[in-house]
């Protein structure tokens, strides 16, 4: 089995497996990523990088891609609320 | 590459997929080669590498041919801009860099036509490809109660892929009628290795309903997350319960690059001639950014286009056999896969059809021109610069996206001020 890695997603301690994105972390919480310009929580779409849709504020990054960034240990993930 | 690294080569291929990875290796044998690609790794979408690896084996194979060439693969590169002939303007893991080259190889790949109907920009509304890409990066979709839905060969595929990871596969509605596709297996007749591969999908799925001729009309949700999709043949209509929807209508070639560069671009996709040059001297284009063809198509363009790039023109001339062939299933394809009319009738008023700037249907219904909806709406100007949209608009509207300015994608404000400080001499290149 790959090894787990420890992050944080809005201050909420979660455990993924090795090689996991961001954005299926995300996904797999049914946590939103980004809030829309009306105020619509939105999730990923096109996991390829294409869409925007699934940016977050990684390690105090605003903007960042998740389905393009690997979880790492202690990350520490923010999604608009 | 170190940042600011002013680097030179023969051939530069632009996208490290299928057709990328043949054009460099055929190129390779003569000629100084390197591969440009966004993503950390070679293979594309198709052979994406997956957390749960078992890769296909032909995927195995063209990454030894890769390792076994002296190939530079610049990985996380990209490229924004190409401010004159010879040169483009990257942004790399380690900031910008100038490459040179002497022929370029643009082999763009495509991405997934997305359709706006109400209620797809809920949570857990996802493109096919696009949910097979999270899974490949760890999202489990063990027991997930599954609706696939668009057009498109790739649905098969992206279903009996969820199956395989213990998804229950609830329907695949195809859009394209039963009539379409009938005709499209009779052309299968001439590419047997599509009827094996088409097999093999129908055995991984033989408890799941193909619905041709069926397409989504409505998602529904509670607080923003997805619930239930509700389907419709024109007749009748269906609600299914679901936690994710995967919608992908067929593919749409990446024609930022080639548009950039000043390339000839039909309906299609890219303008090349037998040789896959392109209108433009010296630039080469291969595989789904000249028209969707799938695997076969994108590794014979690849390999005609190294081969012809390198110099080795009666080489990539022996192969104009296997391109016609390659090419005459793109035909039947886009022909059994066309998108229906209903299609373009899906949005309410207040449906989003730009997903950045929230721009909805009512807003850009009556604009003459793509152009001149982006001026009065925005849409189109947010992160994705119309990735998502733009093909979109061109479908309901008919608008062309016409006007690619860079830089093509959105860069680190650094990245921008680090090309300032470059001179540009090398003006009597053009």
């Amino acid at each position: 089995m790959p090894e787990l890695i420890s992050l944080r997603i809005n201050h909420r301690l979660v455990q993924v497996a090795y090689g996991t994105s961001v954005a299926a972390a995300l996904m797999q919480q049914e946590a939103g990523c980004r809030i829309s310009v009306t105020g619509e929580t939105r999730g990923p779409l096109c996991g390829m990088g294409i869409c925007y849709e699934c940016r977050v504020t990684i390690n105090g990054v605003p903007d960042r891609l998740s389905c393009r960034i690997p979880c790492a240990e202690g990350m520490a993930v923010r999604t608009d609320e | 590459m170190n940042s600011n690294q002013n680097s030179t080569f023969d051939v530069v291929v632009a996208g490290g997929g299928p057709a990328g990875m043949a054009a460099a290796c055929a190129a390779a044998g003569t000629s100084r080669v390197a591969i440009l690609d966004e993503n950390p790794e070679l293979g594309g979408q198709i052979w994406r590498n997956s957390v749960h690896a078992l890769e296909s084996p032909l995927a195995q194979q063209w990454r030894r041919k890769i390792d076994e060439r002296n190939i530079t693969f610049l990985a996380g590169h990209r490229i924004f801009a190409a401010p004159e002939r010879g040169l483009l303007h990257a942004e790399g893991p380690d900031g910008f860099s100038e490459i040179r080259y002497n022929h370029l190889i643009l082999a763009t790949g495509a991405r997934e036509q997305f359709l706006p109907f109400p209620g797809w920009t809920l949570r857990g509304v996802t493109g096919a490809g696009g949910l097979q890409a999270l899974v490949k990066s760890g999202l489990t979709v063990a027991n997930k109660r599954i609706v696939l839905a668009g057009s498109g060969p790739l649905l098969l595929a992206v279903a009996a892929y969820l199956q395989q990871h213990g998804a229950h596969v609830l329907a695949i509605c195809e859009q394209a009628s039963l009539s379409r596709l009938a005709g499209f297996s009779l052309a299968l007749l001439t590419h047997p290795g599509k009827i094996a591969e088409g097999l093999r999908y129908r055995g991984a799925l033989s408890q799941v309903p193909y619905k041709p001729g069926w397409w989504p009309i409505m998602a529904h949700g509670r607080k923003g997350q997805l619930r239930a999709v509700t389907i419709s043949n024109g007749h009748r209509q269906i609600e299914i319960s679901c936690d994710l929807l995967a919608c992908g209508f067929h593919l749409v070639p990446n024609l930022e690059l080639p548009a950039l560069l000043g390339c000839e671009i039909t309906d299609h996709g890219v303008s090349v001639n037998a040789l896959q040059q392109t209108s433009i001297p010296g630039v080469y284009c291969a595989g789904e950014s000249t028209g969707i063809g799938g695997l076969e198509k994108s590794l014979i363009e690849g390999e005609i286009a190294g081969l012809a790039s390198s110099g080795q023109y009666e080489r990539a001339q022996a192969l104009r056999f296997k391109r016609s062939h390659a090419l005459r299933f793109a035909t039947e394809m886009r022909r059994a896969f066309a998108l229906r009319e209903e299609l373009r009738h899906l949005c309410q008023p207040d449906t989003l059809v730009c997903r950045c700037e929230d721009i909805p249907y009512e807003r850009l219904n009556g604009h003459t021109s793509w152009r001149a909806a982006k001026l009065h709406t925005r849409c189109g100007m947010g992160p994705c610069q119309g990735r998502v949209c733009g093909s979109a608009a061109h479908f309901l509207f008919g608008w062309q996206a016409n006007s690619i300015r860079p830089p093509v994608l959105p860069v680190q404000v650094g990245t921008l001020a680090g090309t300032r400080t470059i001179p540009h001499t090398n003006h009597s290149l053009q």
